[in-house]
């Protein structure tokens, strides 16, 4: 099932711009729609925070270590 | 914020407590693919997360698309193929989705879930990744005599090889935090294999003018004859951030890996580890990565712009050297004189200056550096 979707508006000049970049594209992008979603959905990625990939008693871990190699 | 990992998070594939004591008994039972020292350092460096996204050993299309188009098949910059290389006696009954126990000596290295074996063009790979097919390029001699398939799959570290410089290693979960606590936000990282002279001390304080935080990560590893042993690098630098950089503004720790001398490639490849560790932007200077006359001085410079999207900033610098005239250490940007008023810095000079138990003059390197470098009997790798 396809996620819910809106309706935005853009100037037809950056419209215009997008279609000849989907052209380009040879088939990565089917049209305008997936290119901005591609775009919008990147640019929020590089937005959010980082996932730390340890607990806060394994960061309390490393600190430990870092203090004692004298780096903190 | 430091940098986000490559790929957007950080990957970290070391087993621990009873899922390592499980793996570990089931590991003598697997079959066995004994791995030299060169694979060891990559199985921990996709362990800890230094090739994030990397979860294992490339599978075939994987390595086809980071030879041909240097990204990964989802679209990310991927320069230098991370591979492991089998026989066929290696291989022995191993079959796909079978799991296999890599070992360095008789240590249990890691767990490796096959997912394909395939043969390989290695003449191919050399041109794609060194440029070049000549079997005197130490990285193309390196390749030519890898064993005739390879395993792709995903690994799951289980134990390490031996590691003298424990002190000095810090993974990318610990640099991460360790930039935090300095309220760094950003971090330039330094590449090196050669002891620091004036060039290289002045490329690092121009980079760092610019941002929070110096990251030096001496590569610690397999070495070509007549290079400084890592021990000497590491002592030299330690006398040189004492001494001539203002506290809490650098991080030392080494990075154990196997130089490919890939030139433009491997500079990318340099990059990404680093923003892997943290670091927002990273020192490219001349002939990096380089060997011999395979590739043009400022070639790995050229690169970056094929990868707009790398998500860390490379800054680029001409040479360092002194100049007579200007009475300090300049480079071509900043300095009009002629050839004949400079005096380039060169690893060959200084090793040169070295092994004739001669002290270099203070405009090449630093007196307390001087000191470490003829302190030690045997400074270079035989």
């Amino acid at each position: 099932m396809s996620a819910e979707k809106v309706t935005i508006s853009i100037p037809k000049s950056l419209y215009q711009k997008i279609e000849e970049k989907v052209k380009e594209s040879e088939g990565a992008f089917k049209d305008v729609e997936e290119f901005i979603e591609f775009v919008l959905t990147e640019l929020l990625k590089e937005e959010e925070g980082e996932e730390y990939p340890y607990s806060p008693e394994e960061e309390e871990e490393i600190k430990r270590r870092l203090r004692a190699l004298g780096y903190l | 914020m430091v940098s986000k990992p490559h790929g957007g998070s950080l990957v970290v594939r070391v087993a621990k407590g009873a899922r390592l004591q499980r793996l570990l008994i089931e590991s003598r039972e697997m079959h066995r693919i004994y791995v030299d020292e060169d694979h060891a350092l990559d199985l921990e460096n996709i362990g800890h997360g230094i090739y994030s996204p990397l979860t294992g050993f490339l599978c075939r299309d994987e390595l086809e698309s980071v030879l041909y188009e240097m990204r990964l098949l989802n679209g990310l910059p991927w320069t230098i193929p991370i591979v492991l290389d089998v026989s066929k006696e290696d291989l022995g009954e191993l079959r796909e989705g079978d799991e296999a126990a890599l070992f360095f000596s008789e240590t249990p290295l890691a767990v490796l879930r096959v997912e394909e074996v395939y043969p390989w063009d290695r003449g191919e790979y050399a041109e794609k990744v060194f440029k070049t097919r000549d079997a005197n390029h130490p990285g193309v001699a390196k390749l030519y005599s890898a064993k005739e398939l390879l395993i792709g799959g995903e690994i799951e570290l289980i134990g390490e090889a031996p590691n003298p410089f424990y002190r000095y290693t810090l993974r990318p979960i610990e640099t991460r935090v360790l930039f935090r606590e300095r309220g760094w936000r950003t971090v330039v990282g330094f590449q090196t294999r050669n002891a620091p002279h004036l060039g290289h001390e002045y490329l690092q304080k121009s980079a760092l003018a610019f941002v929070d935080g110096l990251f030096i990560n001496p590569v610690i590893g397999r070495k070509k004859r007549g290079d400084f042993r890592d021990e000497v690098i590491l002592r030299a630098y330690d006398v040189l951030t004492k001494n001539y950089f203002p506290k809490d503004t650098v991080v030392l720790s080494i990075l154990r890996y196997q130089m490919r001398y890939a030139g433009p490639r491997e500079a990318v490849h340099h990059a990404i580890m680093r923003k892997n560790f943290g670091c927002t932007h990273f020192i490219v200077g001349r002939d990096h990565a380089g060997v011999g006359n395979y590739y043009g001085p400022y070639e790995a410079q050229e690169i970056f712009k094929q990868f707009p999207d790398l998500g860390i900033v490379p800054l680029f610098f001409r040479e360092f050297l002194y100049c007579e005239k200007c009475g300090g250490i300049v480079n071509e940007k900043i300095c009009p004189h002629s050839e004949e008023l400079r005096v380039r810095f060169s690893g060959t000079k200084l090793r040169e200056l070295i092994s004739r138990r001669e002290r270099p003059p203070p405009y090449m390197v630093r007196p307390e550096v001087a000191e470490v470098l003829l302190s030690y009997e045997k400074p270079f790798v035989e």
